[in-house]
């Protein structure tokens, strides 16, 4: 019962993208087709659920010995900088299909705030290991909801006149606050 | 402070070694060829050669060798010659072509049945009653082609779409998304041009345009070549057998299309189409091949 309200609590309530507004970049950038963003998406589940479990570890068994906690923002960018590179690496290397279709991806979100957001929430949070992995799958597939359902209401604004000067970007804004604001509505759920 | 740094700096050593590491371990081995290929093509992944982008036409072009080099159509005959060089296959002739409108709506007075004010593009305007044009197989005007361009190469003037040739490509990007099929690709040399795309039956084309082809197989009978012939209810003509035949024939289907439909090169596209040389590349087992 836990797990489940944790994944409601961070797919819909505290969603990561339209609740915390992290990780707005790809959010904007990649949401213009529904196939871009699924792939998009997907990217991002790999990526945080990696992230979170090293960074978790990392912070365990270096940086609590050694009372680094406070440094906890940088040396974490830096850890996940260079797991993205390792993994895309990695899977060039060892799994061509999936580095075709994630592979353009992965550097987009080496050093995203969404990744950056989950890994450093789950210390706020004070999860244990097993629930940050949980966390991390959760949060991130409300990322994957969020920027499927964007690409989805962008596609069919493709087809609308639009003013010039609201055209793509500035539309997208829009769009996003409004999601953000119906999203709220789940905010009385738990 | 010193610890902070001193970590923080000893950190990033470890994961540059082992970044650096794993670069060489892991370290894929790209055909070297992939990137002179890629940049050779225009780039502008129009999709005209048939494969999802220049880089897929790259590998298939070097990695498959039933892949002609000269299926790129924006880069025409100058990038067939490179990518023959490069892959070490015969070019063959690219005969270069260009899009072609299929529609004189505006001189043929095809009237409106409607006002469309829905969803600015052709292929809403066709969901609605077939378009509001009288003529179901017109220009629309509202420039789905225009904005698939990936060269820049059309505009919308007084409803219809006009091609600018120095700039088409012969992607044919605009004969995909069109709506109507009006729009084709021709050979840039072409001596004739069928200027209506109906498949409408005489009466019905005579009653909304008045320049509208009405099937009367005058030029079918007519053209020594043989070359003209009715493709889905529309006149097609087989540019190729036309331009074996020659001028020797003096355009006698031009002369006796009694709706005037059937017309020479436009002189701007004469103008614009670069002088067509026939293949000149050596033949296929003189060029030494890359892969041996």
């Amino acid at each position: 019962m836990e797990i489940f309200l944790l994944f409601i609590s961070a797919i819909f309530v505290n969603n990561i993208l339209l609740a915390q507004y992290l990780g707005n970049c790809p959010y904007l950038g990649c949401s213009k087709e529904k196939g871009v963003a699924i792939g998009m998406g997907a990217a991002v589940i790999f990526v945080t659920v990696l992230a979170t479990v090293f960074t978790y570890l990392f912070q365990q068994y270096v940086m609590v010995p050694f009372q680094l906690e406070y440094l906890q923002t940088i040396f974490f960018i830096l850890i996940i900088a260079a797991l993205v590179q390792f993994v895309e690496m990695f899977l060039k290397k060892m799994v061509p299909p999936l580095y075709k279709s994630l592979g353009i991806f992965l550097p987009l979100i080496t050093t995203n705030c969404a990744v950056l957001g989950v890994a450093i929430l789950v210390h706020r949070l004070e999860f244990d290991l097993w629930t940050s992995f949980l966390y991390s799958i959760a949060a991130s597939a409300g990322f994957l909801l969020a920027i499927v359902l964007m690409a989805g209401i962008r596609e069919r604004l493709a087809l609308c006149r639009i003013p010039r000067s609201m055209q793509g970007i500035p539309n997208g804004l829009i769009m996003a606050g409004i999601m953000s604001l119906s999203f709220l509505a789940f905010k009385g759920m738990i | 402070m010193i610890f902070a740094v001193v970590s923080l700096f000893a950190l990033g050593v470890v994961m540059a070694s082992v970044l650096a590491v794993a670069s060489r371990l892991l370290a894929v081995e790209e055909d070297p060829r992939l990137e002179v290929v890629v940049d050779a093509l225009p780039g502008a992944n129009c999709g005209g050669c048939g494969f999802a982008g220049c880089e897929a036409y790259a590998s298939a072009v070097l990695n498959d060798p039933a892949i002609e080099p000269n299926k790129c159509c924006a880069g025409g005959p100058d990038v067939a010659k490179v990518l023959a060089e490069l892959t070490g296959k015969a070019a063959g002739s690219a005969d270069p072509q260009v899009a072609f409108r299929r529609c004189l709506k505006t001189e043929g007075n095809v009237a409106k049945n409607f006002d469309y004010f829905g969803i600015m593009s052709c292929a809403g305007a066709k969901l609605v009653l077939g378009g509001p044009d009288a003529c179901k197989y017109s220009c629309f005007g509202l420039g789905d082609c225009v904005r698939a361009c990936p060269f820049d190469a059309m505009w919308i003037e007084d409803d219809l779409v006009h091609i600018a040739p120095d700039k088409c490509t012969s992607c044919g990007t605009c004969v995909r998304v069109c709506p109507n099929s009006i729009l084709e690709l021709i050979p840039r040399r072409s001596r004739v041009m069928v200027f209506c795309s109906s498949q409408d039956k005489g009466k019905a084309v005579r009653d909304v345009c008045e320049v509208g082809c009405i099937s009367c197989g005058m030029c079918i009978k007519q053209c020594p070549a043989k070359a003209i012939t009715l493709v889905d209810e529309r006149i097609h003509i087989d540019h190729k057998i036309c331009l074996a035949y020659g001028p020797s024939c003096n355009e006698v289907c031009v002369e006796k299309c009694p709706r005037k439909i059937l017309r020479c090169l436009h002189p701007d596209m004469i103008a614009a189409a670069p002088d067509f040389q026939p293949a000149t590349f050596p033949e296929e087992s003189h060029v030494p091949n890359l892969q041996d």
